[in-house]
């Protein structure tokens, strides 16, 4: 049982007059809330509102009455409401609580009470009904109640609540009571004779609808019974409606009431006409309001709404389509659209019987649309027709979509129509009168491709429709094109030619009926009730008519000088060749020689014909179509066909050496036609890797250059095309397929192979790029192999890493001491080198970077010690492989201390105490200016025995990806990298102390530290950004989520606290080359949080970077950043504050000389900052037109744009004083 | 604003086409592209917005009353004009749409540039006194900035 105290004081709140209406309904909710819950009983309430019910304020007792009609109420405490009732000068609402709480006070005393009663009550107590939708009540309640509302419809002053409270007793559930069909049809009686609808306000009669369409929903038969009057209720009601919401019902509730009276001589019949009168004023949806408001209700959805009540009931037949056709005869596109749409929808639904007799103004108007809204054809537009979406052509597509439907619906009428009519025959007719596509004039291209989409429409309706075009037209084609029927494999005879050109118009028409059948066939595949026989009459025709036809189609590929001539026929050539081609065989049996020929001629298109890029791209995608065709329908005859006339073929020519045809097109044929089917991808991609294996000898050992492109080439469409393509195969994973998983994996092993056995490379200088393509394929190769693949290729690599002379074997390493290690560097830079060490080494790092997590790798501690010397020597790969190693070796291993797995911390130790550098911790301290310095700098590592800035510079590159590797993973260590990293960003200020301690000889003055910053600064890109070579998902990194954001917010304090305490000003360009490094990678979510802090050092830093050109694009992403900044409001405020700053910085940025991007971008970021508050920026103005006016005479057009842009934007800001000036002021710019 | 409107039927002509500009694949930083006729006719037409008829919601390309080719250009000695056919002869507001042409040219060119804009039928525009005079009228500002259309929103 609930505390008194609690709920009282909702009732408090409740009679509150001051508050707001939400804290009442949250009162309200909570107190029924505790009624519903038997939290609360009904007696207690009332008794101890008492005080609240006979207050003389009558507000306060309106608002608090009805809260006593919760609970059907127990006789117990009937005494008590009996007593209060006729103790106080009850109102209707308070009565109403009564009616509800005890029935056994009389019906004649709440009438006498009633009438001088509150309407507003009323409404209260409908709203609460509304509320215990849920709670059960007794059916007592219920008949009272629906009386009570029932009577009061009557009354126009309590309307709303009686509205309200019919329908909320109406929707509820039989479970807990529900109002019976006596009382409903009650209702309905008072609706019809009581309600006048269209008198009333917008939302009344959205609840009269409301209503209307619940008491459809639920009391069908209450309605079925009311006959006539209530049809014509209806129709009075909805009579004029115009409110979008509302007419959404009305429309509901016609269709609703077609589903009651079915009957076609019920009562609907009689209204019908009348009904569709009101309906038909609708059509089409049009909103008279501006968009600019609100508007809940769609257009889209409201004209499906009408479109469903205009296809009601057949009994609108007579007027709806007569409508509809009226209207499809205006000019205004969208009601065009409209009419087609809804005449789709309903012929359908009102029948083949019905829709008969307006056949042929149907047919009448469709013609005329399609006729009006086709575009010619024009020599591009031969796609297949499910390319048709685009807009322009909405009328067209629906109108083809009707088309279907009806000829579907009455085959043999509207197809005589069709088939009999004057204009299509005409058009067929007078195509021979123009020889050659370029003669045929715009109209008549125009008509024929309306009559091309109108066979093509009704042949695809049915199968008999499709005999009937094909018996009719299909000869008369042949006969057009001269083509004579065989029957078999007859050969044509000798003397048969094709003179001239062939008739286009008839190609064309040929064509459309062609894919038109090929639809049917495909089509009725999937659904078993209609099979099309191979013996339908049109298929027989095809059959005789093959053979010929191929060979009209070949013959028109021939290329010729007239070029739109040319394209045109080049289209239909092609598609029919590939339509031919792809029939499905078990349907038309395209004889296996036909098929080799369509193949063979396709093929000598791709070997000879690659200067007419048209003719050759068009050819490519036909024989991809087949091949997929092929592929899909499992054919063997046509696959193994296929596989030795095209594919051997196209492998054939890319390892022969003959030159006729650029190796691009032959890279791009084999991959195109490569994925489309497992079969033909094995045979391709082993020929590909022959033809690489042999051109990367030839370059290798003999130094040929061309061999050498030839061979980037090959492998870049290897790396791009091919292996990426087989991560799925028709969606199954593809590497699971036998066979082809095979192939990246010999892939990489052979390319081991064929490297031990050319021990004598001769490759001169342009072996970076070849380089460069091998390494991506090794790289993608390897990730893609499994961990036992991978494990194999790494101790093949091995083993011929260890058989070069230049590396270290493992006996060897042990003994190196730094001195030695930095005498080896000097003797052999990575230029000395020899090739194939290089080539080694590179190699091996690629498969590195793109090992599996799980994959071991052995000898961990020779492989670190070659990778840090070759790194040293400025190799890259070599640094990402040592990345992507740290980053990916186990934690700790616990099982697996015996065997030769080395965990990370092993691999560190070894990294860590190389003696390439060594630990130090004397530095750091000082210059991170971390007052407990001991934690940052204890482990920090220093490079001073490295006496060259060179190396240093290596060095430090290596150290940025190792800490790239750690931080992607998380691992603490990645700390001491970047303070050892950071150090050497500082070393400037430190660079006198250092060289007197460690190197009393040598004079390290600021020119010789510089690099060394440099590099330094640029490790945080590394570091932050992204890269494409390693470290990637593609390659199996580990990435901890967030660690970008991790690392903002750990490096931003100190890169501020030492921006602050430096003082000289290449260390302060140098941390803020490191600051927009970080910022400008960083995750803009976590920038925008920070946006406060990081503004003023953003200016700063972006004034700073402008004095170097070699900066240009670190400002840019800089500006970017502080773009992101200003165009997200939560940015705002931190802008507001800086706007001074800021502008004054893009100010200066609009003239940076050397970055057209940069002065764009600044003036784009201006025009944001024209959209802050004008108190804010209007000190600015005249600084900034000025400027901008400046920018209106940039070299770049780009530049310019913004500029007048940024003006125009700056310019709206009116001084609202001194409007004159403004407006002068422009003159005095102009004049200046 | 005027009571009747001028001419109340205009025919709305479908944009044209635009030249596509070609760009370069590799841009030379520092080269400098010169202004064009294309740019001014940018200038006038749709980026930002359309500059409005004053009488019409149809912009001023749409009803053909500028082009591209009535736009004359030199670009080396800093001459532009631009001849512009108002909808019908004698329009009255053939005078706020040289303006406003004139004013947004004059607010988007570089300075070094003498703008005059000239109508068929109407050659006060050129005066700059008249034009400076047109815009110390609040009310012909008014309408000026209103066919200029706000640029953001």
């Amino acid at each position: 049982m609930a505390d008194s105290i609690y709920w009282i004081k909702h009732v408090e709140s409740y009679v509150d007059s001051s508050g707001s209406s939400s804290q009442q309904v949250a009162s309200l909710d909570a107190i029924a809330a505790l009624l519903k819950n038997d939290m609360l009983k009904i007696e207690q309430l009332v008794r101890d509102m008492e005080m609240y019910l006979t207050t003389t304020d009558s507000i306060i007792r309106s608002r608090v009455a009805f809260a006593t009609i919760f609970e059907n109420a127990g006789s117990s405490i009937e005494s008590a409401f009996a007593s209060i009732v006729y103790s106080s000068e009850w109102k209707a609402l308070h009565l109403v609580g009564a009616i509800e709480a005890s029935w056994s006070i009389t019906t004649t005393i709440v009438e006498g009470l009633l009438k001088d009663g509150e309407d507003g009550g009323i409404l209260l107590l409908a709203e609460l009904l509304q509320r215990l939708a849920s709670k059960p009540l007794n059916d007592a309640v219920i008949r009272s109640l629906i009386g009570f509302f029932t009577e009061r419809l009557a009354d126009w002053k309590a309307l709303r609540g009686a509205l309200v409270g019919c329908l909320a007793l109406m929707k509820r559930k039989s479970n807990v009571g529900m109002v019976t069909i006596n009382e409903a049809r009650a209702v309905a009686q008072s609706y019809i004779v009581n309600l006048q609808v269209q008198s009333l306000g917008q939302h009344d009669r959205k609840l009269c609808y409301e209503l209307l369409e619940c008491l459809f929903d639920r009391y069908p038969d209450v309605v079925a019974a009311l006959d006539d009057n209530i049809v014509h209720g209806i129709c009075e009601a909805i009579d004029g409606e115009k409110d979008p919401q509302c007419l959404m019902i009305t429309f509901r509730i016609v269709e609703l009431l077609a589903r009651i009276f079915p009957d076609p001589s019920g009562p609907l019949a009689s209204f019908a006409e009348e009904l569709f009168e009101i309906l038909g004023s609708y059509f089409p949806i049009h909103f008279t309001h501006p968009k600019g408001d609100e508007v809940e209700v769609k257009r889209d959805e409201l004209s499906r709404a009408l479109m469903l009540a205009f296809a009601s009931t057949p009994l609108f037949e007579p007027f709806a389509i007569p409508l509809l056709l009226e209207k499809l005869s205006s000019t205004l596109p969208s009601t065009k659209v409209e009419s087609l749409r809804y005449l789709s929808y309903c012929s359908v639904l009102y029948g083949a019987e019905r829709m008969a007799q307006h056949a042929e103004t149907l047919w009448a108007s469709l013609k005329d649309a399609l006729f009006n809204s086709l575009e010619s054809i024009s020599s591009l537009e031969l796609e297949p027709v499910d390319d048709m979406g685009f807009q322009g052509n909405q009328i067209a597509t629906e109108a083809l979509l009707l088309l279907q439907k009806v000829v579907q619906q009455n085959e043999g009428s509207f197809l005589s129509l069709i088939v009999g009519d004057e204009e299509i025959n005409l058009t067929i007719n007078s195509i021979t009168t123009f020889k050659n596509y370029g003669h045929i004039p715009m109209p008549n291209k125009k008509k024929l491709h309306a009559v091309g989409r109108i066979l093509s429409v009704s042949a695809r309706a049915s199968i008999a429709s499709c005999n009937r075009v094909f018996e009719i037209f299909f000869v008369r084609l042949m006969d057009t094109l001269r083509l004579s029927g065989s029957c078999g494999d007859i050969q044509l005879e000798d003397g048969y030619k094709f003179s001239g050109r062939l008739d286009y118009g008839a190609l064309y028409l040929c064509i459309e009926l062609l894919t038109a059948c090929r639809c049917l066939v495909l089509g009725s595949e999937g659904r078993t009730s209609t099979t099309v026989s191979a013996h339908e009459t049109w298929s027989c025709m095809l059959q005789s008519f093959c053979r010929s036809l191929t060979e009209a189609f070949s013959f028109t590929l021939v290329t010729t000088a007239d070029e739109e001539s040319q394209n045109a026929y080049v289209h239909s050539g092609v598609r029919g060749l590939q339509i031919m081609a792809t029939f499905p065989g078990s349907f038309l049996p395209v004889p296996k020689l036909i098929f080799e020929s369509i193949l063979m001629r396709l093929m000598s298109i791709i070997t000879l014909n690659f200067d007419n890029g048209l003719l050759w791209k068009l050819s490519l995608k036909a024989l991809v179509e087949i091949a997929s065709f092929v592929d899909t329908r499992h054919d063997s005859d046509k696959a193994t066909c296929f596989k030795g006339l095209v594919v051997e073929r196209i492998v054939l020519l890319l390892s022969s050496n003959d030159s006729t045809m650029p190796l691009s097109l032959k890279l791009k044929a084999i991959s195109e036609i490569g994925p489309t089917g497992l079969n033909f991808m094995l045979s391709i991609v082993q020929g590909l890797e022959k033809a690489v294996f042999d051109r990367l000898s030839d370059a290798l050992v003999h130094g040929n250059i061309e061999s050498a492109e030839s061979a980037v080439q090959l492998l870049e469409c290897l790396s791009n095309k091919l292996l990426p393509c087989n991560t799925s195969w028709h969606g199954l994973r593809f590497d699971k397929i036998g066979g082809y998983e095979e192939f990246p994996f010999h892939f990489a092993v052979d390319i081991w192979d064929h490297i031990a056995k050319n021990t004598d490379f001769n490759i001169g200088l342009l072996d970076n790029e070849l380089l460069d393509a091998t390494m991506t394929a090794v790289k993608l190769a390897v990730a893609k192999c499994s961990e036992e693949s991978q494990s194999i290729i790494i101790q093949k690599a091995l083993n011929v890493l260890f058989s070069s002379a230049t590396f270290p074997s493992e006996e060897s390493i042990s003994g190196v001491n730094p001195s030695k290690l930095e005498a080896s560097q000097h003797n052999h830079g990575l230029n000395s080198f020899p090739y194939r060490d290089k080539w080694i080494v590179s190699l091996f790092a690629s498969v590195i970077i793109a090992l599996r997590p799980q994959t071991r790798i052995p000898n961990v501690k020779v492989i670190v010690h070659i990778l840090l010397t070759t790194l040293l020597s400025g190799h890259v790969p070599a640094a990402q492989a040592l990345g992507s190693m740290v980053n990916k070796l186990p934690l700790k291993s616990n099982g697996m201390e015996t065997s030769d797995v080395c965990s990370l911390e092993a691999a560190l130790d070894i990294i860590f105490s190389s003696s390439v550098w060594t630990p130090d911790d004397s530095g750091l301290r000082r210059f991170c200016g971390t007052s407990d310095g001991s934690e940052i700098g204890s482990s920090g590592l220093r490079l001073s025995f490295l006496s060259s800035s060179l190396l240093q510079v290596h060095a430090i590159v290596g150290l940025a990806w190792m800490g790239k590797g750690l931080l992607m993973r998380g691992h603490e260590k990645v700390k001491d990298i970047t303070m050892t990293i950071f150090s050497c960003l500082l070393s400037n200020s430190d660079s006198a102390a250092l060289s007197l301690k460690q190197h009393p000889i040598k004079d390290s003055d600021e020119e010789d530290v510089l690099p060394l910053m440099k590099s330094a600064a640029d490790a945080f890109h590394i570091l932050m950004s992204d890269s494409e070579a390693c470290l990637n998902r593609r390659f199996h990194a580990v990435i901890r989520p967030l660690y970008k954001q991790r690392f903002f917010s750990t490096m931003m304090p100190v890169l501020i606290s030492s921006v602050v305490k430096s003082n000289s000003s290449i260390t302060r360009s140098m941390l803020y080359r490191a600051f927009a490094h970080i910022i400008s990678d960083t995750p803009h979510s976590a920038i925008l949080s920070e946006a406060k802090k990081l503004i003023p050092l953003l200016v700063d830093s972006l004034s700073m970077l402008s004095e170097d050109i070699s900066n240009s694009e670190v400002i840019y992403s800089v500006l970017l950043v502080l773009s992101a900044i200003l165009t997200d409001n939560t940015g705002q405020e931190a802008v507001v504050e800086n706007a001074y700053i800021i502008i004054t910085r893009l100010l200066g940025l609009i003239s940076y000389p050397h970055m057209m991007l940069v002065r764009e971008t600044a003036i784009q970021c201006l025009v944001a900052m024209s959209a802050l508050p004008h108190t804010r920026i209007y000190p600015m103005r005249s600084q900034v037109l000025r400027a901008i006016s400046n920018a209106l005479d940039d070299p770049k057009r780009a530049v310019r744009q913004e500029a007048v842009r940024c003006r125009q934007a700056w310019l709206r800001i009116q001084d609202l004083y001194s409007w004159q000036q403004l407006h002068l002021g422009v003159f005095n710019i102009e004049k200046a | 604003m005027v009571s009747e409107l001028i001419n109340a039927n205009p025919t709305v002509y479908e944009k044209k086409e635009r030249r596509v500009r070609i760009t370069p694949a590799d841009v030379d930083e520092y080269a400098v592209e010169l202004i064009d006729q294309l740019e001014i006719f940018d200038i006038l037409s749709d980026y930002c917005i359309d500059i409005k008829d004053p009488e019409h919601p149809y912009s001023l390309e749409e009803l053909k009353v500028i082009t591209e080719d009535a736009i004359e250009l030199d670009a080396k000695r800093n001459y532009v004009r631009v001849t512009f056919t108002p909808t019908v002869e004698h329009c009255s507001m053939a005078t706020v749409i040289g303006l406003c042409l004139r004013v947004k040219l004059m607010r988007s060119l570089p300075s070094r540039f003498k703008v005059s804009p000239l109508s068929c039928v109407n050659k006060q525009l050129n005066d700059k006194e008249r034009v400076a005079a047109a815009l110390e009228n609040p009310n012909l500002v008014d309408m000026v900035d209103e066919c200029l259309g706000p640029s953001y929103e």
